[in-house]
């Protein structure tokens, strides 16, 4: 009567096969390699590359594993560290600034594996080690930013449309018109009540104020929504280009919740350095090109920046930089050719206006300014070669058009080519822009000497807790005992597996999860033992194994969605490493039901199933 | 049973100077709630924390904490908020690194105020969805009475919890909050079980009263209730003792949870079952007897 079906058996077997499947990859060892790419983030890695590296490589009889593109770069891999230390300074003096070179662990996981999307199971900063920063975006100021431009463009609407007020101004984020008369009131109300909707609703809240003639405007929450969206997105592309400058193997760069930004960046060590260029801005500079009247004192020559033999004059004053670019995207002119829209802030467009009164039909150039690190070979004091990095500013021209009306906040280049050409150089001037201030919140460093500390120190006490819990369980239910541990062997395998194949992080809570699911999993199954002694009283063996069974599975159940519940929660308002150990519990919980009560159950009608039984030692 | 009256007098005297303890003390928060700035570093030589305080507060930082952490040659230095002001770590590793030892950055961690504010807010705000969740399960489950139980024997643990960090001043982080929620779930665990096995006697026994039905449902699964306990704490123990410092507060929060828990699903929810008049109406079955075993597989 114990017995399980034969599907039974198949079905704890294809689950036990596919947990074991996926846990594999986490015993195959890392294998230290390096990761190249231009330093270029607009060029991805190809075939020329990986040649040129392969000749490096083979000319300076470094040895290597392994050399192949992946996405957008090139992974090497070495058998050891020495060899990879060695190789990345080899290629580093060849290619110097060409490339970014990062040094990583590659798992070493066989292809076969890795076909059947095998993974090993990522590690959390705290067990890697390297900088977890959360930025966030100032969103007040953004608006304010929008705000200002509106002003300026109702002023101007107003005074082409005969409209007169008294004080315009902006007050606690809203505009503020005070209007001479009523049909001027009256007028503007109109004016505003036209430019409201939107697609999805309308774009201003309007209070008025009939008796004092005052309108006020404020942003609804829809078009607040979009401001904020539209100032995150844009901060998070600036940041993507500006890590990616960092050489880091592995980076995350997130929005988390309305308006912050995670970045994660494993295996950097110097927190310093890399909120340096996180937190860097403007860097394009808006100058007029000098003409025959300027002095030569006044003026620098420039390279362009997709042809280096081409260069021109500009004049040194700055008349906008980058960080007044509200916005560029690409467009179609009359005629259909592809133009490039900027908008600039106030103070930018009030600049530029300046600058362009009475400049008609000279040439305006954009810079692009990169803080880039020059490498260059030296040979030191003790007669070794080392590589010696200065970092320098480079300016180049990503455009030279000519003016051909005064400009103020919204202005167009045309004639850009093509409609490639043209998103090119609308995602360069908006490459240096941040659509709003960001500020650090939060900062988290962990050394490398931590990381490795958190991880060895975490398999110590799964190895002793697991030990401790298998000896007690072999000694106090005996073969039952044995059954139980072999589950719990299974539930750390099945663990892993899905961890795995879910491409969840492990943190180091995460590892006390699993300690503490151990610790619990065995639960269900004293549950059932103690069910079968108590049955065994008043059954006969076979019929208290199965009523035990069946029994205790309504209790456990119960028991298991409430703890599923708290650690459900625990993942919803959990950061960071708190998540990391709500996963590994809720993993633990859901596979410690499967192997307390399937494949204890198997094994114990595997050993008593077919047997008739007199007493039963439990 | 019999210990009833004793173990609501020990229940009450732990609650009330819990509470008191919260409420004039409060807790010791750890930077993911109090803001600032942490900065943990090894040197190669045990120093004089004295000669580090010193050194710091003579380059501007005089109310900071520095303490030895797990070894002596491990100094964990705290620095409340300055007007969020996420440079601090550096700077401090700056000023320790000046001086004449070797030292190796272990981490840094700046805490902005408003982070730590969400974080409070939203750890007790989770707490309390966590406790109602739980509420409606188990009422749905079993009986609102239960449900009641439950939640009491639950609140009375995370209280008592609470109180030991207040009383001793201990660290209280994320991942101490992590551990308390965690206890909810395994205390509850313990705590179904025990009702389990009241609602499965006050169906087939038909003859005892209340008070003798719930002794014998809490004799029944006693060595269950320990035996897991047992186990739990033996897992729990390897990881407060090799587990390393970052998870100290974590295993010792849960270690609380589990001594506390398990007395608690024994005392606590018997008595509130007592106190709130269980009687067989309450567990009548309308379906017959083995229905709810339909979810075997």
């Amino acid at each position: 009567m114990n017995k399980f079906s034969i599907y039974q058996y198949l079905l704890i077997l294809v689950i036990l096969t596919v947990g074991f499947i996926y846990a594999l990859p986490n015993i195959y060892p890392t294998q230290p390699s390096i990761q190249v790419a231009y330093t270029d983030s607009g060029k991805s890695a190809d075939q020329a590359l990986l040649v040129e590296l392969k000749d490096i490589l083979s000319q300076s009889e470094s040895e290597y594993d392994e050399i192949f593109l992946r996405e957008n770069k090139i992974v090497v891999k070495f058998y050891d560290v020495n060899k990879q230390l060695a190789s990345k300074t080899i290629l580093q003096n060849a290619l110097l600034d060409k490339v970014i070179i990062a040094l990583n662990l590659e798992p070493s996981t066989p292809q076969w594996l890795k076909n059947l999307g095998g993974n090993p199971v990522k590690l959390g900063l705290d067990l890697s080690g390297g900088v977890h920063f959360l930025l966030e975006v100032d969103i007040d100021t953004a608006q304010l930013g929008r705000l200002e431009l509106l002003l300026d463009s109702y002023r101007t609407t107003f005074k082409d449309e005969r409209i007169s007020y008294d004080k315009s101004s902006i007050n606690d984020l809203a505009l503020f018109f005070q209007f001479s008369d009523k049909s001027s009131y009256n007028k503007a109300l109109k004016k505003y009540k036209e430019d409201s909707p939107l697609i999805n609703g309308v774009q201003y809240v309007i209070t008025e104020r009939p008796s004092s003639n005052i309108l006020l405007l404020e942003y609804s929450d829809i078009a607040l929504r979009e401001i904020r969206d539209y100032a995150v997105g844009q901060n998070l592309v600036t940041l993507r280009n500006r890590v990616n400058e960092l050489g880091v193997s592995e980076p995350v760069v997130q929005r988390q919740g309305a308006n912050r930004i995670v970045v994660e960046l494993p295996g950097v060590q110097d927190p310093t350095a890399a909120k340096k260029i996180i937190g860097k801005t403007a860097n394009l500079e808006f100058r007029l090109e000098a003409n025959s009247r300027t002095s030569p004192l006044r003026k620098e020559k420039f390279n362009f920046k997709d042809n280096e033999f081409q260069t021109a004059f500009l004049e040194k004053a700055v008349v906008v930089s980058g960080d007044r670019v509200t916005n560029a995207n690409t467009g179609f002119d009359e005629s259909g050719f592809a133009q490039v829209n900027i908008t600039l802030d106030m103070e930018g467009g009030r600049a530029l206006q300046k600058a362009t009164t009475g400049n008609i039909g000279r040439r305006l150039g954009v810079l692009f300014v990169e803080q880039k690190n020059k490498s260059e070979l030296v040979t030191n004091d003790l007669g070794e070669k080392i590589i010696e990095q200065t970092s320098y500013i480079e300016k180049n021209i990503i455009s030279l058009a000519t003016v051909q009306a005064v400009l103020g906040t919204s202005f167009r280049i045309t004639g850009v080519g093509s409609p490639a050409e043209a998103s090119e150089l609308a995602l360069l001037l908006r490459a240096g822009a941040l659509a709003a201030p960001m500020k650090f919140v939060e900062e988290r460093t962990v050394g490398p000497s931590l990381g490795k500390e958190n991880i060895e120190l975490g398999i110590r006490s799964i190895v002793i807790g697991f030990s401790m819990v298998v000896l007690f369980m072999f000694f106090y239910y005996r073969v039952f005992g044995l059954a139980a541990n072999f589950s719990l062997v299974i539930n750390l395998v099945l663990i892993t597996g899905i961890m795995s194949l879910l491409g969840a992080t492990l943190t180091l809570p995460g590892i006390a999860g699993i300690v503490l699911t151990v610790g619990m999993a065995v639960d269900a199954n004293v549950l059932i033992f103690s069910r079968i002694r108590e049955e065994l009283k008043e059954k006969d063996p076979q019929l208290a194994i199965k009523d035990g069974f069946s029994r205790a599975f309504v209790t456990i159940f119960d028991a298991n969605v409430t703890t599923l519940i708290a650690a459900l929660i625990l993942y919803v308002i959990g950061t960071g490493p708190i998540k990391g150990f709500a996963i590994t519990l809720s993993i633990g919980i859901v596979t410690s039901m499967f192997t307390a009560i399937m494949c204890t159950r198997g094994i114990v009608n595997l050993v008593y199933g077919n047997r008739n039984i007199k007493v039963l030692k439990i | 049973m019999k210990f009833r009256k004793i173990a609501a007098i020990i229940s009450v005297t732990f609650l009330i100077v819990s509470i008191l303890s919260l409420s004039f003390r409060g807790l010791n928060l750890g930077l993911d709630f109090s803001g600032g700035t942490l900065v943990e570093v090894t040197y190669d030589k045990p120093v004089s924390l004295e000669f580090i305080r010193d050194n710091l507060s003579e380059n501007g930082y005089a109310d900071s904490q520095v303490v030895n952490f797990g070894t002596n040659l491990d100094v964990l230095i705290k620095v409340a908020d300055i007007d969020g002001n996420s440079s601090i770590g550096e700077d401090i590793y700056n000023i320790l690194n000046s001086s004449e030892s070797n030292i190796d950055l272990k981490r840094v961690e700046f805490v902005g105020p408003q982070v730590g504010e969400e974080l409070r807010d939203q750890g007790g705000l989770g707490m309390l969805v966590a406790l109602f969740m739980i509420l409606l399960y188990v009422a749905f489950r079993f009986q609102y009475k239960f449900g009641l139980g439950a939640v009491a024997a639950l609140g009375h643990d995370v209280i008592i919890i609470l109180g030991c960090f207040s009383v001793f001043a201990w660290d209280f982080d994320l991942t101490v909050l992590a551990a308390l929620l965690a206890v909810i779930g395994y205390s509850l665990n313990d705590t179904i079980v025990v009702s389990d096995r009241i609602r499965e006697n006050f169906r087939t026994e038909r003859v005892l009263e209340p008070l003798d039905m719930i002794d014998l449902s809490l004799n029944q699964t006693l060595s269950r209730t320990i035996i897991t306990s047992l186990t739990t704490l033996l897992v729990l123990f390897a990881l407060f003792f090799f587990g390393g410092e970052l998870i100290k507060g974590f295993s010792l929060a849960l270690i609380l949870g589990v001594l506390v828990g398990t007395y608690s699903s024994i005392y606590v929810v018997a008595n509130m079952l007592l106190s709130l008049n269980l009687t067989q109406e309450d567990l009548a079955l309308p379906e017959p007897e083995g229905a709810d075993f339909d979810d075997m597989p």
